[in-house]
């Protein structure tokens, strides 16, 4: 119980942590690594609110195949670290918007987050399962996602394909 | 009550409120998502900001259907699962073509549509 309690709050602590050196390296490689461990503590989050369907998927998909498609191409590309900030107008303008932000969301949650309903039941797979593939509701969105991952997966052979005579 | 029992005590309100600590980080994780696209100069740490965006947007998913006791908000992250994975390859693909084209990968180059 108090294990589960420092579990989640560290896994939390890590995540802030590490979301925070994504975007203050300068360096893509480094950026990239501490997504990895953002995306890693998440899923012990996940898995910590009861969906072990959902971080299992979030270590396969997330951490294992996007992650590395990501790294592949920063070293395909050979990326070099960034010179300088934006500290320009658009990145004064995106520090300003993330304060906005920032207190804007500490009041949702705060507000928000007293009335929520306390439940402590554990989902399990089968039944992430069972709503994907026998819930009516789901259906058609299920479907949906098979055509976009086919005209998402033909869309970057088109986009990333060398021309002929170039 | 002596300290150790205090103590217990506070770590087991703390236990009910997962779901508020996962609701905050998720906001938190955005936020800095949101920065993270308008500070960083490289098309591909831009790209890696708005997966963490997704990523906290999952977190608050999970946390709801935790709260709610259903699976719905389960079911839409894997739906947010799969348009990720089709946008980070679409997205890199671009970044390929760009490379090949420009041979450059700073965001602010790019303004060929600028008015």
């Amino acid at each position: 119980m108090i294990l589960d309690v420092i579990l989640f709050y560290g896994a939390a602590l890590v995540a802030l942590a590490s979301g925070l050196f994504v975007i203050s390296q300068r360096n893509p490689i480094n950026s990239a690594f501490s997504l990895i461990i953002t995306m890693c503590s998440l899923a012990v989050m996940f898995a910590m609110l009861g969906s072990g369907f959902i971080a299992v998927l979030q270590i396969v998909v997330y951490a294992g195949a996007i992650m590395v498609l990501f790294l592949f191409v920063i070293m395909l590309l050979n990326a070099k670290q960034e010179e300088g900030d934006r500290m320009g107008g658009i990145g004064r303008a995106g520090i300003i918007l993330g304060i906005v932000l920032a207190v804007q969301s500490v009041m949702v949650v705060w507000q928000g987050a007293r009335g929520l309903p306390a439940n402590h039941r554990d989902t399990a797979s089968i039944d992430v399962a069972r709503g994907l593939f026998a819930d009516p509701r789901f259906l058609y969105p299920f479907e949906a996602t098979s055509i976009l991952i086919l005209a998402a997966l033909v869309g970057a052979i088109v986009v990333a394909r060398k021309e002929k005579g170039k | 009550m002596d300290g150790y029992t205090s103590t217990m005590n506070f770590f087991a309100t703390a236990h009910a409120s997962f779901v508020q600590v996962a609701l905050a980080v998720s906001a938190f994780l955005f936020v800095i998502g949101a920065v993270g696209v308008f500070v960083r100069r490289n098309v591909i740490t831009v790209m890696m900001c708005v997966e963490l965006m997704l990523n906290a947007v999952n977190l608050a998913f999970v946390a709801f259907s935790r709260a709610h006791g259903t699976i719905d908000g389960q079911i839409l992250v894997f739906f947010v699962f799969t348009v990720a994975a089709a946008e980070a390859a679409v997205g890199l693909a671009i970044v390929i073509a760009l490379q090949r084209n420009r041979e450059d990968l700073d965001v602010d180059s790019f303004n060929l549509l600028k008015g």
